[in-house]
C-alpha cells in the first residue's frame, strides 16, 4: 500500500471485505463462512440502499428531517430509539440462531470457523445489551415517563437528541463492521489481555471499543436527563409518592445510569489507551494489571443488569394493575424494594469473578450480598401476585408476557441463588449454566417487559391497537421458544459444557444442543409473528383506532390525553391529588374536561444537533477504528465547533398559540363525546375506540 | 379516600411557589418561570459533575493499585519536581478565587467590565496552569517517564492529563462565553453559562487537590 492511500484509508484495505479470505483460500470451511458473512453484509447494504431509495421515491426526506430527525419531541425520540432497538434485535436474534445451529451440529466440527463464531457471540452480546436493550428501555421511558408525570417534555430536549444520535452512531458502527469486517472476538465483556494489541492487533476490538463507548456516553446523558426531569418537571401535586411505579423505576434506572455508566467509559477508555498509545494499564507485562479491567467492567456491568431489569419491573406493575382492574398492591413497598435493589446492585459486582483468586472471605461477603437482592425482588413478585388476587383479570397480550415473566423469572432467580454460592460457582462458572441463567433473567425480564410495554403503549403512541391474535402467537412462541432454547443449557452446563465453544467432542451433549437449536427456531418464529403483528395492525389501523386515548381503562396520566398525544402533551398542566391520578379523575366523573382558558405554550424549537453529533461521532469512531487520522481530527473539530456554535443560538423555543391548542383539544373532546364507551370485556374488539365505561361495580378500584 | 382528594387550590399554589430558586442566579427582573428553567439547567450540571466525579474516583483508585507496577522504571521520587507542581497548585487555587470574584461581580453588580476582567484573569491563570503542567510532563518524558514505560506511569498519565484536558475544555468554554457576551450581552443564557462553568472550575480545583495530595505528596512520602 502506498503512502498516499495509507494516509487516506489508514489500515482499511481490500482484505476488510467479508469475501476476501474466501477468494484466497478455497477450503470448504472458508467458503461457507465467506458466503454467510457476505450474505449478512449484502443484507446491510441492500437494506440501507432500499431505505434510501424508498424514502427518495416517496419524497419523504423533508418530512423525515423536519418531523423526526430534528424534532426535540420526547415522544418522537422515544419511537426512534425503539426503531433502532427493533432493527438490532432482528440482527442479534439471527446471529443467535446461527450460533445454536452451529452447536446443534457442533459435535466434532460444525460449519463455522472459530473466528466467525467468536464474532457472532461478541456481536450478539454487544448488540443485545447496548443496542437492543438499552435503546428499547430508553425509548419506552422517553415516551411514557413525561406523560406519566404531567410534563411537556424532558428537561433537556436537545441533549435527548444527542443521546439518540450517539446510540444511532454506535449501532451504525456495529452494522458497518458487517460490511468492513472483522468485529471483535473478545466477547461482550472484552476482557484483556485477549483484547490487547499483542493478541488482537486487527480492527475488531477497536470496533467494539468505540461502539460501546458511544453507547455509554449516550446512556450517561440519558440518565442525567431522566433524573433531572423526574425531580424537576413533575406537574403540581405530583409528589414523589404519587408517581406511577413505572416512573419510579425510571428514576432508579436513571440514577444507576448516572453512576453505573462512567466505570465502563473508564474501562474502554483505558483499553483504548493501551491499544492506541502503548499504555500498560491491562497488559501482561511492564506492570499492567488486567484485574483492574475486570473490576471496572463489572462496577458497570452489575448495575447494568438492574438498569435493564428495573424498567420492566415498572412496566409489569402498570400492566398487572391495569389488567386486574385494581390498584397496585403495596405501592410504597414496591417503591422501597425498587430503591433497595438499586442500592444493592452496586454491592455485588465481585460475584462476576468469584474464581479469579480473591480470598474466600471476600467471596463469602459478596455471595451473601448477592443473595440479599432476592429479598426485595421476592417482595415485588408477591406484590404482583397480590395485585392479581381477586382482581378481574383480562388475559391481554401484555398480561401474557407479564405472567410468563413472573414464572420464568422466579426460576431464573433460583438459579441465581445457586450461582451466588461461591463454592457452586467454582463448579459451573464459564459453563452454559451461566449462559442459561442470565438469559433466563434477561429474556423474561427485559425482553418480555419491553414487548409487553410495546403492546401496552402502542395504541397511545400511534392511535391504534396492535392486533391481538398475532400478538398472542408471538408471546407464546417467545415463552415456549425461550424454554426450549435455554432450559437445555442448564443441563449442558451441569454436564460441563463450556460457554462460547464453537465445537464439542462429547456425544452426550448433542441431543440437548439439538433441542436448544429447535428452541432458537421457535424464537425466530416469535420474531416473525411480531413483524406480522405489526403489518396486520397497520393494515387494519382504521378499525382499531383508539383516538379517544384510553383503550385499557388506564390508571395513570398518559391515558388522559388523546392517542397519539399532541406535541405539548397536555393543553393545561394537570394537578394531581392521588396516585393513579387519571383513575381518580374518572372515579369522580372528572375525566375529559376542557380547561377554563387556554394559554400559549412554549416548546423547544427543532435543532440539528442530534444529527450533527450522530454524523461526527460515527465519523470519529470509524476513523479511529481504521486509523484514518484526518477523519478523526476533522470530525473532532466539527464536533467542537458545533457545540460552541450551539451556545450562541438564542431562539431555542417556539410558541404554540392558545388558539391552536384550543382547536386541537376541542376537536379531541368532540371525538370523545361521539365515541361509544365500551366494557372491559370488549377491549379486544373493534368496538374499542379508546373510551371505557365509567368505573364498574365489583372490581376494587 | 375521596375526602383526602378534595381539591385544595390553596395548597397547590403554595406548592408552585415553594419551587427552589438558585441562590447564585440573578436574572434581573423577577421572572419565576425563567428562573425555574435556569435552575433546572444548573441542577442538571451538578448531576453531570457527580457522574464525572465517578470517572476521577475510579482513576484515582486505579492509580493507587498500580503504585507498585513500576516494572523497574522510574518512580515518583525520580520524576516529580515539587517546585513546579506547587506553582501549578497556586495558579489553579488562585484561579478559583478569581472565578469567585467574577461570580460576585455577576451577582451583585451590573458592571460588565468588572466581570470580564475577572474572567480574563481566571482564563490567564488557567492557561498558566496548563503551561506549567505541560512543562512538567516534558521534564518527566526527558527523564524516561513516558506512559509506555510501566503500568505505574500509564496510570499516572491516564489520571493527571485527564484533569488537564478538563481544564483545557473549561478554558475553551470560558472563551466561548466571552464571545457570547460580546454578541448577546449579559443575557440569561450567558449568566447560567458562567454559573455552570463556575461549578466545573471549582470542581476541577477540588480534583486537583486530590491529585496534589494523593499523586504528588503521596508518591513522594
Amino acid at each position: 500500500m502506498s503512502d498516499v492511500t495509507g494516509s487516506i484509508f489508514g489500515r482499511l484495505g481490500w482484505d476488510a471485505l467479508p469475501f476476501w479470505s474466501m477468494l484466497h483460500d478455497h477450503s470448504a470451511m472458508t467458503i461457507i463462512n465467506g458466503i454467510i458473512a457476505t450474505g449478512a453484509a449484502s443484507m446491510v447494504v441492500i437494506g440501507a440502499l432500499a431505505a434510501i431509495v424508498l424514502v427518495t421515491w416517496l419524497g419523504k426526506w423533508k418530512y423525515l428531517w423536519s418531523e423526526w430527525f430534528t424534532s426535540p419531541d420526547h415522544k418522537k425520540i422515544g419511537i426512534m430509539f425503539i426503531v433502532i432497538a427493533l432493527v438490532m434485535l432482528a440482527r442479534a436474534i439471527i446471529e443467535a440462531v446461527f450460533m445454536r445451529a452451529q452447536q446443534a451440529v457442533g459435535l466434532d466440527g460444525g460449519f463455522l470457523t472459530a473466528e466467525h463464531f467468536g464474532q457472532l457471540f461478541t456481536t450478539h452480546g454487544t448488540i443485545m445489551v447496548f443496542f437492543m436493550a438499552m435503546p428499547f428501555l430508553t425509548g419506552i421511558i422517553n415516551y411514557v415517563m413525561p406523560l406519566q408525570i404531567g410534563a411537556r417534555d424532558l428537561s433537556f430536549p436537545v441533549l435527548n437528541q444527542v443521546s439518540l444520535g450517539l446510540t444511532a452512531a454506535g449501532a451504525a458502527l456495529v452494522m458497518i463492521s458487517l460490511v468492513l469486517a472483522p468485529f471483535s472476538t473478545g466477547g461482550w465483556t472484552g476482557y484483556p489481555p485477549f483484547t490487547e494489541l499483542s493478541y488482537n492487533p486487527g480492527a475488531g476490538v477497536d470496533y467494539w471499543i468505540w461502539a460501546v463507548t458511544l453507547s455509554t456516553l449516550s446512556s450517561t446523558m440519558t440518565g442525567i436527563n431522566f433524573a433531572v426531569t423526574i425531580f424537576k418537571k413533575r406537574a403540581p401535586g405530583m409528589k414523589l409518592f404519587r408517581m406511577p411505579l413505572f416512573t419510579w423505576t425510571a428514576l432508579c434506572t436513571a440514577i444507576l445510569m448516572i453512576f453505573g455508566m462512567p466505570p465502563l467509559t473508564v474501562a474502554t477508555g483505558l483499553l483504548a489507551l493501551d491499544r492506541y498509545l502503548d499504555f500498560h494499564m491491562f497488559t501482561t507485562d511492564l506492570g499492567g494489571n488486567m484485574m483492574n479491567y475486570v473490576n471496572l467492567f463489572w462496577a458497570f456491568g452489575h448495575p447494568e443488569v438492574y438498569i435493564l431489569i428495573l424498567p420492566p419491573f415498572g412496566i409489569f406493575s402498570e400492566v398487572f394493575a391495569t389488567f386486574s382492574g385494581k390498584r397496585i398492591y403495596g405501592y410504597k413497598v414496591l417503591v422501597v424494594a425498587t430503591m433497595c435493589i438499586a442500592v444493592l446492585s452496586f454491592t455485588v459486582w465481585l460475584h462476576h469473578f468469584f474464581t479469579m483468586g480473591q480470598s474466600a472471605h471476600i467471596n463469602a461477603a459478596f455471595g451473601i450480598a448477592t443473595m440479599l437482592i432476592g429479598i426485595p425482588t421476592g417482595v415485588k413478585v408477591y406484590d404482583w401476585m397480590l395485585t392479581m388476587y381477586r382482581g378481574r383479570i383480562r388475559l391481554s397480550v401484555p398480561m401474557v408476557y407479564a405472567i410468563g415473566f413472573i414464572m420464568l423469572f422466579v426460576l431464573g432467580g433460583m438459579t441465581g441463588v445457586i450461582l451466588a454460592t461461591p463454592s457452586v460457582d467454582y463448579q459451573v462458572h464459564n459453563s452454559l449454566f451461566l449462559v442459561a441463567h442470565f438469559h433466563n433473567m434477561l429474556i423474561p425480564g427485559l425482553l418480555f417487559g419491553m414487548l409487553s410495554a410495546t403492546n401496552f403503549w402502542f395504541p397511545k403512541a400511534f392511535g391504534f391497537r396492535l392486533e391481538e391474535r398475532w400478538g398472542y402467537r408471538a408471546a407464546f412462541c417467545w415463552i415456549i421458544g425461550f424454554m426450549l432454547a435455554f432450559f437445555p443449557l442448564y443441563v449442558l452446563g451441569l454436564m460441563g459444557m463450556p460457554r462460547r465453544s464453537v465445537a464439542f467432542f462429547e456425544p452426550q451433549y448433542l441431543p440437548w444442543a439439538i433441542v436448544a437449536g429447535i428452541g432458537a427456531l421457535v424464537i425466530l418464529c416469535a420474531l416473525l409473528c411480531l413483524v406480522i403483528q405489526l403489518w396486520v395492525s397497520i393494515r387494519d389501523r382504521h378499525a382499531n383506532n383508539v383516538f379517544a386515548g384510553d383503550p385499557w381503562d388506564g390508571r395513570s396520566l398518559e391515558w388522559s390525553v388523546s392517542s397519539p398525544p399532541p406535541e405539548y402533551n397536555f393543553p393545561v398542566l394537570p394537578e394531581i391529588y392521588s396516585i393513579d391520578a387519571f383513575m381518580t379523575e374518572k372515579d369522580r366523573g372528572q375525566g375529559w374536561q376542557a380547561p377554563d382558558r387556554y394559554i400559549d405554550i412554549e416548546m423547544p424549537a427543532n435543532s440539528a444537533m442530534g444529527v450533527i453529533m450522530a454524523i461526527t461521532g460515527l465519523a470519529m469512531a470509524f476513523g479511529l477504528v481504521w486509523h484514518m487520522w484526518w477523519l478523526v481530527i476533522g470530525a473532532g473539530l466539527a464536533t467542537l465547533v458545533s457545540i460552541i456554535a450551539r451556545g450562541f443560538v438564542r431562539h431555542t423555543r417556539r410558541t404554540i398559540p392558545a388558539s391552536q391548542v384550543q382547536r386541537t383539544h376541542e376537536h379531541w373532546l368532540e371525538q370523545v363525546r361521539r365515541t361509544t364507551p365500551i366494557k372491559r370485556s370488549q377491549e379486544q374488539s373493534t368496538a374499542n375506540h379508546g373510551l371505557p365505561v365509567a368505573p364498574i361495580e365489583g372490581a376494587v378500584q | 379516600m375521596s375526602s383526602r382528594n378534595v381539591i385544595n387550590l390553596e395548597r397547590t399554589d403554595r406548592h408552585i411557589e415553594s419551587r427552589t430558586r438558585h441562590p447564585g442566579l440573578n436574572l434581573g427582573a423577577a421572572h419565576a418561570e425563567e428562573e425555574d428553567t435556569r435552575e433546572e439547567m444548573v441542577f442538571g450540571f451538578w448531576v453531570f459533575m457527580m457522574s464525572d466525579l465517578i470517572i476521577f474516583g475510579l482513576l484515582f483508585a486505579t492509580y493507587v493499585t498500580m503504585l507498585g507496577g513500576t516494572a523497574g522504571g522510574p518512580g515518583p521520587k525520580e520524576l516529580f519536581e515539587m517546585k513546579s507542581v506547587f506553582i501549578e497548585t497556586m495558579l489553579l487555587l488562585t484561579s478559583s478565587f478569581t472565578f469567585g470574584m467574577a461570580s460576585l461581580a455577576l451577582k451583585y453588580r451590573e458592571d460588565k467590565s468588572r466581570l470580564v476582567f475577572w474572567l480574563v484573569v481566571t482564563l490567564l491563570l488557567g492557561v498558566g496552569f496548563l503551561f506549567f503542567e505541560l512543562k512538567d510532563f516534558h521534564t518527566m518524558f526527558d527523564k524516561g517517564g513516558v506512559p509506555s514505560r510501566s503500568g505505574y506511569l500509564s496510570a499516572f498519565f491516564s489520571l493527571v492529563p485527564l484533569h488537564g484536558l478538563h481544564v483545557t475544555g473549561a478554558c475553551i468554554w470560558l472563551l466561548a462565553l466571552l464571545g457570547q457576551m460580546a454578541v448577546h450581552g449579559l443575557d440569561a443564557p450567558v449568566k447560567t453559562g458562567i454559573l455552570r462553568l463556575a461549578i466545573l472550575w471549582h470542581f476541577l480545583d477540588i480534583v486537583w487537590i486530590g491529585i496534589f495530595s494523593l499523586v504528588y505528596l503521596g508518591g513522594l512520602s
